[in-house]
């Protein structure tokens, strides 16, 4: 399949989207973001590692930003900082939980996740607690932008970042290391006698996938202009796999075709069934896991060989 | 003479009540092919174990190219060039045969290369090339978890023979497959080793394979060397052919 073909002609349709559709900016935004952390996931996920916990990553970049805000009015400047904070966190969290293997290594982030959710909930002095932080919007690209310039603004940095990542993923996955992922699933004991150390192709994995987590959750921040612990809680985790499984790994296009058909369905289906909408969003993943094992990305990869194979 | 290229000295490891090592002394001479035999549970693959560090013995010692490696861990023994096969072999299932070698030459190489991807043109001539000497170069495109046995146990060499090691252990290579194959198994083997100036050890149960491969057999019973020498003169050993091979009376 013709990725980057199809990565700019799904461009292109956001595009005219967000421009028909004023309101679906923000909402586009958001999926763009979500899918950054998304393809962090599926990075994991090549090494057949779940993790329950990465929230933690996306809520450790978003109140980087909530707190150095005061201090700094550029929005690419905050995002830089939050790809930071988040970056250091993988750094150290990493070198613990890349220890662990399967239920273990989804627990433990998942264990991480929800200390830091406790802390920001508690820390009422430094965090506001459940209320959470109100956020400046800041200057983007040097320019003190209109609310409407501003949200095209984020909406073209969130685009950006997420074709150059879905890019420098996509090589990183080729590279030895890369490949030593899937690997590692399969045969970690000749990796480690290949003299490989398995762990430091895993940890290796977890700091890129907590970057990529850091930066969806400084776009987050900049995007709401509002930040609440709710962003580490361990259901927005479970969303971020729920993702991953909808939009498939095989390939760099899932995570984001996953994000923004889960963030569309959400959008209309809390509009039309306000109570409802949860049910709505399982019985996709459902129909997805039974007819499409290989997520909605298989789907389109499936397609297009039956298209070619027919010409 | 060679000389010898690993040393093993007084090599003592217990699990619980059982000694798979109860004071082993063995020298591996440079160039050569040595086949280690002898009932199951006699210790052999804990022998294999304990020179690769995967298992420390509680005492005794072990050197290599006279280097102590006792207690290093097994990624540095194999960086200074032991290398392994297993009796079930280890491969990266969901990848093809070509791309299994190509993790192995890169692992002694540019791994942790940001930049290079795995599959560049020259690592895939030389994965080619060693795919060739192994019998394997018609099955490159194939995912190595659709491999037959036989397949499998070349591929598993293989990727130990990529590392370029200086001794290679084999831990039954020919475990699993057709008689008929096992010989076939070994006839690639062994040339493309020797070619590639390795040292090999290898375990095995068949003798008719040792008797054809082997330069010289060590005998391990109950943790201990029984007999070791020339394959000829052991395979010969009333003893051994009694108590070991199980060809009571049997002449050679």
């Amino acid at each position: 399949m013709p990725t980057r073909l199809f990565a700019l002609v799904g461009m292109a349709l956001l595009l005219a989207l967000a421009a028909l559709q004023p309101w679906l900016r923000f909402v586009l935004t958001l999926a763009l973001a979500t899918g950054l952390a998304v393809l962090g996931i599926a990075v994991l996920l090549r090494a057949g590692q779940v993790s329950f916990g990465h929230a933690l990553y996306v809520a450790i970049g978003a109140y980087t930003v909530a707190f150095a805000r005061p201090l700094v009015g550029e929005a690419l400047a905050l995002l830089a900082l939050a790809v930071l904070a988040a970056s250091a966190s993988g750094l150290v969290i990493g070198l613990f939980v890349s220890r662990y293997r399967d239920i273990f290594f989804g627990m433990l982030n998942l264990a991480f996740s929800m200390v830091l959710y406790s802390l920001l909930e508690k820390l009422y002095w430094l965090t506001r607690g459940t209320d959470g932080i109100r956020i400046a919007r800041p200057d983007l690209f040097g320019f003190a932008l209109s609310a409407r310039d501003y949200e095209w603004g984020l909406f073209a940095l969130a685009a950006v970042f997420a074709l150059t990542s879905g890019a420098l993923v996509a090589r990183y996955l080729l590279t030895p290391a890369g490949q030593a992922l899937s690997a590692l699933k399969t045969g970690e004991t000749r990796l480690e006698f290949l003299g490989i150390s398995a762990r430091r192709v895993l940890y290796q994995a977890y700091c890129v996938s907590a970057a990529l987590a850091g930066l969806a959750g400084g776009l987050i921040a900049l995007a709401t202009l509002h930040v609440t612990p709710l962003l580490a809680y361990w259901t927005h985790s479970g969303e971020l796999v729920f993702v991953a499984i909808l939009g498939g790994t095989a390939n760099m296009l899932g995570p984001f075709l996953g994000a923004i058909v889960f963030e569309l369905v959400r959008v209309y289906a809390a509009a039309a069934f306000p109570d409802a909408w949860q049910m709505i969003l399982g019985l996709v993943l459902l129909v997805i896991v039974l007819a499409a094992a290989r997520g909605l990305v298989g789907v389109i990869e499936d397609a297009w060989m039956r298209a070619r194979r027919s010409k | 003479m060679s000389r010898a290229i690993l040393r093993a000295r007084g090599l003592v490891l217990a699990f619980g009540g059982v000694r798979a090592a109860d004071g082993i002394d063995l020298d591996v001479l440079e160039g050569e092919v040595l086949a280690i035999i002898g009932p199951n549970g006699a210790g052999k693959t804990t022998f294999l174990n304990m020179v690769t560090g995967y298992l420390k013995p509680q005492a005794g010692s072990i050197q290599f190219a006279d280097r102590e490696i006792t207690r290093l861990s097994p990624r540095r023994i194999v960086r200074l060039g032991i290398a392994r096969s297993f009796q079930i072999p280890q491969l990266f299932r969901e990848h093809s045969v070509l791309a299994n070698i190509a993790l192995a030459l890169a692992a002694g190489g540019d791994f942790w290369s940001p930049h290079r991807p795995l599959l560049t043109t020259a690592r895939e001539t030389e994965a080619q090339a060693l795919l060739q000497r192994f019998g394997l170069a018609d099955l490159a495109q194939q995912r190595a978890d659709a491999l037959d046995e036989g397949a499998r146990k070349l591929l598993d060499v293989a990727m130990a023979a990529a590392l370029a090691p200086r001794l290679l252990l084999m831990d039954e290579p020919t475990s699993g497959v057709a008689t008929a194959q096992k010989h076939a198994i070994m006839d690639r083997l062994i040339p493309a080793l020797r070619q590639q100036g390795v040292t090999v050890v290898f375990v095995e149960h068949d003798m008719e394979v040792v008797a054809r491969y082997a330069d010289r057999v060590a005998v391990w019973s109950q943790g201990k060397i029984l007999a070791e020498g020339p394959a000829g003169d052991v395979l010969a050993d009333p003893t051994v052919r009694r108590d070991v091979i199980g060809l009571e009376g049997a002449a050679c």
